[in-house]
């Protein structure tokens, strides 16, 4: 029991607090529960705090928008609250649509579909590109062009207000990670997660790895839905500085030799002076 | 060496041109679904909704304003609603705009989409200064019109008297009954959707459209003469001075060019 804890206490959180936000959401509007209100674009927390989506807010000034000011400060409290635990942690701790590629990138290895072909057929800089074109169209239609389209608001609308056919969206992504592309949706295309990779350059709360403990079994990288990140491995003992890691931690709960584990920007590298002190007496 | 410095360059522009091919493609797919799927002009917003160009660029489809309506009017577009999605709009066929006067769906609004100024009168909110839509009556399916008698819509209306009224006429066809038939007035006709609700017919005969789709337009040529307000305009007027060149040539030959100078 102990054992199954230790090698799924984060996925079991994540979960947790995915289902557990989209709850609270779905009861605002089934049962009038007002403790957090609207969904992931935008939402009124307590019933005063406003909270908003800060990458549509950059949509809707590229298509010109005038700007409310709950707007402005909600999207400014989102844009904190990554910029201090981690940019994508959006992505591996609320984001709905984490849970269908997750499911995907399981059967997946599962299935061993990589075993059969390695080669990846597109770049995960993808996002970047799906990110500023999202923005050139805003611009020159006037209106906020991923919203429109995105199957993230798609999932979490859809789980609150009623689905439709939204779910032929989540097949779609499903079926794109599982036979497509490995890590297709979230690791190549999402703009959303795109954006969130550049707040998360700057964040605190990474991924440290010590590099004295790994055994090189390589199990965090079988795990791991952006493996680039984790090109340190059994090298050097650094934290992991790339935006694009989600701290999902599933990294740290797959590793049994305590080679991996969560720090704090600032502190993490004063440890590593600090290691290295040592070794140098 | 030469070689390798060449092909890395061949490389390099056919990845620019690759990614170029694959933007473009991405791009105008992605553009032309945008623009068909926002291009619905059949919707009816709730109530303090800005201009429609303006409310798809602004809301931002949080449903704060579903959740805020007592009476679950308000939906939010969903795939296969055949409208711009996540938007909030309404039916009144199946549930209208009961127009509550603390108006609870537009000061929950975050984004502005839902413009609180647009429905306030000296610091307070009014509802009878929304402009939803505009209620339009068939008259080949108003029963009203055939001579039985009915005013469900005119009950039903809450500004009763002023957005619908009963009109009287002579019934030539019996020669001793009236029509009472009604007739809604644009001025005051709010679009809240109650007559297309009340109405008996199967399809309702009275319905709300959105006042683009509703309303022509006249343009700014047209001045009221007997209107104080509308003629104020000319003051500011400027002269327009417009000259067409009479082309001499054909004013001579026009008998003789055959038919195309006469169309």
């Amino acid at each position: 029991m102990t054992k199954l804890w230790n090698s799924y206490r984060y996925l079991i959180l994540r979960r947790t607090t995915q289902f557990g936000v989209l709850f609270l959401y779905f009861g605002a509007n089934a049962w009038g529960w007002t403790l957090l209100m609207g969904n992931l674009s935008s939402s009124l927390f307590l019933g005063i705090v406003p909270l908003s989506d800060p990458y549509a807010l950059l949509q809707m000034v590229a298509a010109g928008a005038i700007l409310a000011t709950d707007l402005l400060v909600g999207a400014f409290i989102v844009t904190l609250f990554y910029l201090l635990i981690g940019g994508r942690s959006f992505c591996s701790w609320v984001c709905p649509i984490n849970i269908v590629t997750d499911a995907a990138a399981l059967l997946r290895r599962k299935l061993g579909v990589d075993a059969i072909s390695k080669k990846q057929p597109a770049s995960r800089n993808m996002r970047y590109w799906v990110l500023a074109l999202s923005l050139v169209l805003s611009f020159a239609m006037g209106i906020t062009a991923f919203e429109f389209i995105s199957p993230i608001s798609m999932l979490h609308r859809g789980i609150v207000f009623g689905l439709g056919f939204g779910w032929a969206a989540m097949l779609i992504i499903f079926l794109l990670d599982l036979f497509v592309l490995k890590n297709g949706w979230c690791g190549h295309i999402c703009p959303l997660g795109g954006f969130y990779s550049i707040v998360g350059k700057l964040s605190l709360i990474r991924v440290h790895h010590n590099e004295e403990n790994c055994t090189l079994c390589m199990k965090c990288k079988v795990v791991c839905p952006e493996q680039q990140v984790l090109y340190m491995i059994g090298k050097e003992s650094i934290p992991v500085l790339s935006g694009e890691c989600t701290n999902c931690a599933r990294c740290i709960e797959v590793c049994d030799d305590d080679a991996l584990g969560f720090s704090i920007r600032g502190l993490a590298k004063n440890k590593k002076t600090g290691e290295k002190n040592e070794s140098n007496k | 060496m030469e070689n390798k410095a060449t092909s890395d360059r061949r490389k390099f522009i056919l990845n620019m041109a690759r990614g170029a091919g694959i933007t473009a493609l991405g791009g105008f797919v992605w553009s032309a679904y945008v623009s068909e799927v926002t291009a619905s002009g059949l919707i009816l917003r709730p109530p303090g909704a800005i201009k429609e160009s303006n409310f798809l660029k602004t809301c931002i489809k949080c449903g704060l304003c579903v959740e805020a309506c007592p009476y679950n009017t308000l939906l939010l577009a969903k795939p296969g609603d055949h409208k711009p999605l996540g938007t909030p709009y309404f039916i009144p066929r199946d549930i209208p705009c009961y127009m509550c006067p603390d108006i609870p769906c537009v000061p929950v609004c975050p984004t502005g989409a839902l413009s609180e100024s647009s429905v306030t009168t000296n610091g307070v909110l009014d509802i009878y200064k929304a402009d939803m839509g505009l209620a339009i009556v068939d008259k080949e399916s108003c029963i009203a019109f055939w001579g039985i008698q009915c005013d469900a819509c005119y009950r039903a209306c809450p500004i009763l008297g002023k957005a619908i009224t009963i009109e009287y006429n002579r019934n030539e066809r019996t020669g001793k009954h009236a029509f009472l038939t009604p007739v809604v007035h644009a001025d005051a006709c709010i679009g809240c959707g109650l007559c297309e609700k009340a109405c008996v017919t199967e399809k309702p005969a009275i319905f709300v459209l959105p006042n683009e789709v509703a309303m022509g337009r006249v343009g700014s040529h047209y001045i009221k003469g007997w209107d104080k307000n509308d003629e104020k305009r000319l003051e500011d007027a400027k002269e327009i001075k417009s000259e067409t060149k009479i082309s001499e040539k054909s004013a001579v030959d026009s008998l003789n060019s055959g038919s195309g100078d006469l169309y």
